[in-house]
Protein backbone atom coordinates (compact mmCIF):
# COMPACT_ATOMS: atom_id res chain seq x y z
CA UNK A 1 0.00 0.00 0.00
CA UNK A 2 2.81 2.08 1.34
CA UNK A 3 4.21 1.66 -2.55
CA UNK A 4 1.24 2.68 -4.30
CA UNK A 5 1.10 5.55 -2.40
CA UNK A 6 4.85 6.61 -2.91
CA UNK A 7 4.38 5.26 -6.97
CA UNK A 8 1.59 7.79 -6.99
CA UNK A 9 2.82 10.55 -5.42
CA UNK A 10 6.03 10.73 -7.41
CA UNK A 11 3.75 10.02 -10.49
CA UNK A 12 2.08 13.25 -9.61
CA UNK A 13 5.58 15.05 -9.27
CA UNK A 14 6.58 14.28 -12.43
CA UNK A 15 4.10 16.93 -13.68
CA UNK A 16 3.23 19.47 -10.61
CA UNK A 17 5.57 21.30 -8.65
CA UNK A 18 3.85 24.50 -7.67
CA UNK A 19 -0.13 23.89 -8.12
CA UNK A 20 -0.88 27.40 -9.23
CA UNK A 21 1.55 26.99 -12.25
CA UNK A 22 -0.48 23.73 -13.08
CA UNK A 23 -3.89 25.16 -12.24
CA UNK A 24 -3.14 28.33 -14.27
CA UNK A 25 -2.47 26.03 -17.53
CA UNK A 26 -4.96 23.46 -17.46
CA UNK A 27 -7.56 26.70 -16.93
CA UNK A 28 -5.39 28.78 -19.71
CA UNK A 29 -5.61 25.68 -22.19
CA UNK A 30 -9.49 25.13 -21.69
CA UNK A 31 -10.23 28.90 -21.93
CA UNK A 32 -8.63 28.90 -25.28
CA UNK A 33 -10.02 25.78 -26.45
CA UNK A 34 -13.71 26.85 -25.76
CA UNK A 35 -13.32 30.18 -25.82
CA UNK A 36 -11.24 30.67 -29.44
CA UNK A 37 -13.44 29.27 -31.57
CA UNK A 38 -16.69 31.53 -30.69
CA UNK A 39 -14.74 34.58 -31.50
CA UNK A 40 -14.87 36.30 -34.70
CA UNK A 41 -10.62 36.60 -35.11
CA UNK A 42 -8.35 35.43 -37.47
CA UNK A 43 -7.58 31.64 -36.73
CA UNK A 44 -4.25 31.87 -37.95
CA UNK A 45 -3.71 34.04 -34.70
CA UNK A 46 -5.21 31.10 -32.47
CA UNK A 47 -1.68 28.61 -31.77
CA UNK A 48 -0.21 32.29 -31.25
CA UNK A 49 -2.76 33.36 -28.43
CA UNK A 50 -2.58 29.81 -26.67
CA UNK A 51 1.46 29.97 -26.37
CA UNK A 52 1.21 34.05 -25.67
CA UNK A 53 -1.10 32.85 -22.38
CA UNK A 54 1.41 29.87 -21.44
CA UNK A 55 4.70 32.13 -21.52
CA UNK A 56 2.52 34.63 -19.16
CA UNK A 57 1.77 32.51 -16.68
CA UNK A 58 5.12 31.41 -16.45
CA UNK A 59 6.91 34.40 -16.37
CA UNK A 60 4.11 35.47 -13.06
CA UNK A 61 4.96 32.52 -11.82
CA UNK A 62 9.10 32.68 -12.02
CA UNK A 63 8.59 36.58 -10.56
CA UNK A 64 6.45 35.71 -7.79
CA UNK A 65 8.56 32.86 -6.83
CA UNK A 66 11.44 35.04 -6.79
CA UNK A 67 9.78 37.85 -4.70
CA UNK A 68 8.73 34.87 -2.24
CA UNK A 69 12.54 33.76 -1.89
CA UNK B 1 5.84 10.18 -40.96
CA UNK B 2 7.85 12.07 -38.62
CA UNK B 3 9.94 14.87 -40.34
CA UNK B 4 13.35 16.62 -39.30
CA UNK B 5 11.36 19.60 -37.57
CA UNK B 6 10.04 16.55 -35.21
CA UNK B 7 12.91 13.90 -34.97
CA UNK B 8 15.45 16.54 -34.07
CA UNK B 9 14.30 18.23 -31.37
CA UNK B 10 12.72 15.09 -30.27
CA UNK B 11 15.89 13.14 -30.24
CA UNK B 12 17.50 15.99 -28.51
CA UNK B 13 15.07 16.06 -25.56
CA UNK B 14 14.91 12.08 -24.85
CA UNK B 15 18.70 12.43 -24.72
CA UNK B 16 19.48 15.39 -22.69
CA UNK B 17 16.51 14.44 -20.17
CA UNK B 18 18.16 11.13 -20.26
CA UNK B 19 21.45 12.56 -19.50
CA UNK B 20 20.28 14.54 -16.47
CA UNK B 21 18.23 11.75 -15.17
CA UNK B 22 20.91 9.37 -15.16
CA UNK B 23 23.63 11.35 -13.75
CA UNK B 24 21.07 11.68 -10.91
CA UNK B 25 20.19 7.70 -10.58
CA UNK B 26 24.19 7.15 -11.26
CA UNK B 27 24.98 9.06 -7.97
CA UNK B 28 22.94 6.45 -5.91
CA UNK B 29 23.77 3.98 -7.90
CA UNK B 30 27.39 4.76 -6.79
CA UNK B 31 26.62 5.47 -3.04
CA UNK B 32 24.92 2.02 -2.72
CA UNK B 33 27.62 -0.15 -4.56
CA UNK B 34 30.41 1.57 -2.64
CA UNK B 35 28.83 1.25 0.52
CA UNK B 36 26.88 -1.82 0.63
CA UNK B 37 28.12 -4.00 -2.15
CA UNK B 38 28.16 -3.74 -6.60
CA UNK B 39 25.50 -6.82 -6.37
CA UNK B 40 22.73 -5.26 -4.50
CA UNK B 41 22.89 -1.83 -6.71
CA UNK B 42 23.57 -4.24 -10.32
CA UNK B 43 19.97 -6.08 -9.09
CA UNK B 44 18.35 -2.67 -8.01
CA UNK B 45 19.18 -1.11 -11.42
CA UNK B 46 19.03 -3.88 -13.37
CA UNK B 47 15.25 -4.28 -12.26
CA UNK B 48 14.39 -0.94 -12.61
CA UNK B 49 16.09 -0.89 -16.58
CA UNK B 50 13.57 -3.79 -16.98
CA UNK B 51 10.42 -2.26 -15.87
CA UNK B 52 11.50 1.10 -17.57
CA UNK B 53 11.63 -1.06 -21.00
CA UNK B 54 9.03 -3.15 -20.61
CA UNK B 55 6.73 0.15 -20.01
CA UNK B 56 8.38 1.61 -23.60
CA UNK B 57 8.13 -1.56 -25.33
CA UNK B 58 4.07 -1.93 -23.84
CA UNK B 59 2.98 1.80 -23.82
CA UNK B 60 4.41 3.20 -26.70
CA UNK B 61 2.99 1.07 -28.95
CA UNK B 62 -0.36 1.06 -27.57
CA UNK B 63 -0.41 4.89 -26.89
CA UNK B 64 -0.25 4.55 -31.25
CA UNK B 65 -3.62 3.57 -31.65
CA UNK B 66 -5.48 6.29 -29.71
CA UNK B 67 -6.65 8.66 -32.26
CA UNK B 68 -4.01 11.36 -33.01
CA UNK B 69 -6.24 14.58 -31.82
CA UNK B 70 -6.94 12.92 -28.53
CA UNK B 71 -3.57 12.16 -28.25
CA UNK B 72 -2.57 15.50 -29.11
CA UNK B 73 -4.28 17.03 -26.48
CA UNK B 74 -3.85 14.90 -23.66
CA UNK B 75 -0.40 14.08 -24.34
CA UNK B 76 0.01 17.75 -24.90
CA UNK B 77 -1.53 18.88 -22.05
CA UNK B 78 0.69 15.91 -19.25
CA UNK B 79 4.16 17.38 -21.95
CA UNK B 80 2.91 21.15 -20.99
CA UNK B 81 2.83 20.72 -17.39
CA UNK B 82 6.33 18.67 -16.87
CA UNK B 83 8.36 20.76 -19.53
CA UNK B 84 7.29 24.41 -17.73
CA UNK B 85 7.61 22.68 -14.28
CA UNK B 86 11.29 21.32 -15.40
CA UNK B 87 12.08 25.70 -17.36
CA UNK B 88 10.51 26.99 -14.21
CA UNK B 89 12.96 24.93 -12.12
CA UNK B 90 15.47 26.20 -14.29
CA UNK B 91 14.88 29.39 -14.12
CA UNK B 92 14.37 29.93 -10.64
CA UNK B 93 17.79 28.15 -10.34
CA UNK B 94 19.57 30.14 -12.64
CA UNK B 95 18.39 33.14 -10.56
CA UNK B 96 19.64 31.76 -7.55
CA UNK B 97 16.42 31.47 -5.65
CA UNK B 98 16.67 28.19 -5.43
CA UNK B 99 19.57 26.17 -4.40
CA UNK B 100 21.52 23.97 -7.77
CA UNK B 101 21.92 20.33 -6.97
CA UNK B 102 25.07 19.23 -6.42
CA UNK B 103 25.35 15.65 -7.34
CA UNK B 104 28.81 15.24 -4.65
CA UNK B 105 26.86 16.48 -1.71
CA UNK B 106 24.14 13.93 -2.67
CA UNK B 107 26.80 11.10 -3.06
CA UNK B 108 28.11 12.13 0.35
CA UNK B 109 24.57 12.09 1.62
CA UNK B 110 23.84 9.20 0.69
CA UNK B 111 26.91 7.00 1.57
CA UNK B 112 26.63 8.49 5.06
CA UNK B 113 23.28 7.42 5.66
CA UNK B 114 23.56 3.70 4.05
CA UNK B 115 26.94 3.30 6.15
CA UNK B 116 24.85 3.88 9.41
CA UNK B 117 22.31 1.86 8.32
CA UNK B 118 24.45 -1.12 7.60
CA UNK B 119 27.05 -0.60 11.00
CA UNK B 120 27.32 -4.03 12.72
CA UNK B 121 24.62 -6.32 10.75
CA UNK B 122 25.75 -9.13 7.78
CA UNK B 123 23.63 -9.43 5.47
CA UNK B 124 23.22 -12.24 1.99
CA UNK B 125 20.15 -10.41 0.87
CA UNK B 126 20.74 -6.75 1.18
CA UNK B 127 16.65 -5.88 0.33
CA UNK B 128 17.21 -1.87 1.59
CA UNK B 129 20.40 -1.63 -0.35
CA UNK B 130 18.42 -3.40 -3.52
CA UNK B 131 15.02 -1.10 -2.65
CA UNK B 132 17.33 1.90 -2.52
CA UNK B 133 18.65 1.44 -6.38
CA UNK B 134 15.23 0.33 -7.85
CA UNK B 135 13.17 3.63 -6.16
CA UNK B 136 16.12 5.67 -7.66
CA UNK B 137 16.30 4.53 -10.86
CA UNK B 138 12.66 4.32 -11.60
CA UNK B 139 12.31 7.66 -9.77
CA UNK B 140 14.86 9.31 -12.79
CA UNK B 141 13.67 6.64 -15.17
CA UNK B 142 10.15 7.37 -15.11
CA UNK B 143 10.40 10.85 -16.10
CA UNK B 144 12.74 9.42 -19.43
CA UNK B 145 10.57 7.10 -19.83
CA UNK B 146 7.31 9.58 -20.15
CA UNK B 147 9.32 12.12 -22.50
CA UNK B 148 10.40 9.10 -24.79
CA UNK B 149 6.14 7.87 -25.05
CA UNK B 150 4.60 10.99 -25.31
CA UNK B 151 6.81 12.81 -27.81
CA UNK B 152 7.59 9.44 -29.42
CA UNK B 153 4.01 8.35 -29.69
CA UNK B 154 2.53 12.06 -30.61
CA UNK B 155 5.62 12.87 -33.33
CA UNK B 156 5.73 9.31 -34.63
CA UNK B 157 9.28 9.27 -33.26
CA UNK B 158 9.37 6.00 -31.06
CA UNK B 159 12.24 4.41 -32.09
CA UNK B 160 14.66 7.63 -32.34
CA UNK B 161 13.49 9.09 -28.94
CA UNK B 162 14.19 5.70 -27.71
CA UNK B 163 18.01 5.41 -29.23
CA UNK B 164 18.38 9.32 -27.97
CA UNK B 165 17.57 8.43 -24.43
CA UNK B 166 19.22 5.08 -24.30
CA UNK B 167 22.62 6.12 -25.85
CA UNK B 168 22.79 8.88 -23.31
CA UNK B 169 21.99 6.28 -20.28
CA UNK B 170 24.67 3.84 -21.94
CA UNK B 171 27.39 7.09 -22.02
CA UNK B 172 26.42 8.23 -18.05
CA UNK B 173 27.39 4.42 -16.82
CA UNK B 174 30.58 4.41 -18.80
CA UNK B 175 31.83 7.45 -18.32
CA UNK B 176 30.72 7.22 -14.09
CA UNK B 177 31.86 3.73 -13.77
CA UNK B 178 35.26 4.98 -15.83
CA UNK B 179 35.37 7.83 -13.21
CA UNK B 180 33.94 6.00 -10.28
CA UNK B 181 32.80 8.80 -8.63
CA UNK B 182 29.08 11.06 -8.87
CA UNK B 183 29.27 13.48 -12.04
CA UNK B 184 29.00 16.07 -10.62
CA UNK B 185 29.77 18.55 -13.70
CA UNK B 186 27.82 17.73 -15.69
CA UNK B 187 25.74 21.71 -16.22
CA UNK B 188 23.08 19.64 -14.99
CA UNK B 189 20.59 23.09 -14.95
CA UNK B 190 21.34 24.04 -18.70
CA UNK B 191 20.45 20.52 -19.50
CA UNK B 192 16.86 21.10 -17.66
CA UNK B 193 16.72 24.27 -19.23
CA UNK B 194 17.04 22.82 -22.75
CA UNK B 195 14.47 20.24 -22.11
CA UNK B 196 11.81 22.38 -20.48
CA UNK B 197 12.25 24.54 -23.42
CA UNK B 198 12.25 21.77 -26.10
CA UNK B 199 9.43 19.98 -23.94
CA UNK B 200 7.24 23.05 -23.78
CA UNK B 201 7.40 23.55 -27.25
CA UNK B 202 6.67 20.44 -28.48
CA UNK B 203 3.54 20.35 -25.85
CA UNK B 204 2.20 24.21 -27.07
CA UNK B 205 2.91 23.07 -30.81
CA UNK B 206 0.43 19.48 -29.78
CA UNK B 207 -1.55 21.66 -28.02
CA UNK B 208 -2.98 23.72 -31.17
CA UNK B 209 -2.57 20.92 -33.24
CA UNK B 210 -4.87 18.64 -31.66
CA UNK B 211 -7.66 21.81 -31.11
CA UNK B 212 -7.71 22.64 -34.33
CA UNK B 213 -6.06 25.58 -34.26
CA UNK B 214 -3.36 26.84 -37.74
CA UNK B 215 0.35 27.65 -36.99
CA UNK B 216 2.19 29.68 -39.45
CA UNK B 217 4.65 27.70 -41.36
CA UNK B 218 2.77 24.94 -40.36
CA UNK B 219 5.48 22.29 -38.65
CA UNK B 220 8.50 24.77 -39.11
CA UNK B 221 6.53 26.55 -36.40
CA UNK B 222 8.11 24.49 -33.71
CA UNK B 223 11.54 25.35 -34.20
CA UNK B 224 9.77 29.48 -33.46
CA UNK B 225 8.53 28.45 -30.48
CA UNK B 226 11.88 26.75 -29.32
CA UNK B 227 13.61 30.52 -30.18
CA UNK B 228 10.65 32.49 -28.43
CA UNK B 229 11.09 30.47 -25.28
CA UNK B 230 14.51 30.50 -24.85
CA UNK B 231 14.56 33.96 -25.27
CA UNK B 232 11.55 34.52 -22.59
CA UNK B 233 13.52 31.56 -20.51
CA UNK B 234 16.80 33.90 -20.18
CA UNK B 235 14.64 37.46 -19.93
CA UNK B 236 12.46 35.59 -17.31
CA UNK B 237 15.90 34.62 -15.29
CA UNK B 238 17.40 38.04 -15.61
CA UNK B 239 13.81 39.33 -14.49
CA UNK B 240 13.49 36.92 -11.40
CA UNK B 241 16.89 37.95 -10.39
CA UNK B 242 16.28 41.98 -10.88
CA UNK B 243 12.99 41.35 -8.76
CA UNK B 244 14.67 39.27 -5.82
CA UNK B 245 17.26 41.43 -5.13
CA UNK B 246 14.93 44.55 -5.04
CA UNK B 247 13.51 45.09 -1.28
CA UNK B 248 9.89 44.76 -0.88
CA UNK B 249 7.78 47.72 -0.21
CA UNK B 250 7.20 46.08 3.20
CA UNK B 251 10.83 46.03 3.99
CA UNK B 252 11.73 49.14 2.26
CA UNK B 253 9.41 50.90 4.36
CA UNK B 254 11.38 48.97 7.62
CA UNK B 255 14.61 50.46 6.74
Amino acid sequence: MNLIVTTFKNLIGIFVEDGTLAILLIVWVGIVALVLPRVPIDSSWDGAILFAGCVAILIENVVRAGRRG
Amino acid sequence: MANWTHIGPAVIAAFLASLLDSVEALTTVLAVGTVRGWRPAFIGTGAAMLVLALLVATLGPALGLVPISILQVTIGMLLLLFGMRWLREAILRSAGVIAAQDEATVFAKATTLLGRERQGVVVTWDTAAIATTFEAVMLEGLEVVFIVIAIGSVGNTLIPATIGAAVACVLVMIVGFALYRPLARVPANLLKFTVGVLVSAFAIFWLGEGLGFSWPGKDAAILGIIVILIAVAVGATRLVRYSASRPTAHEGSQT
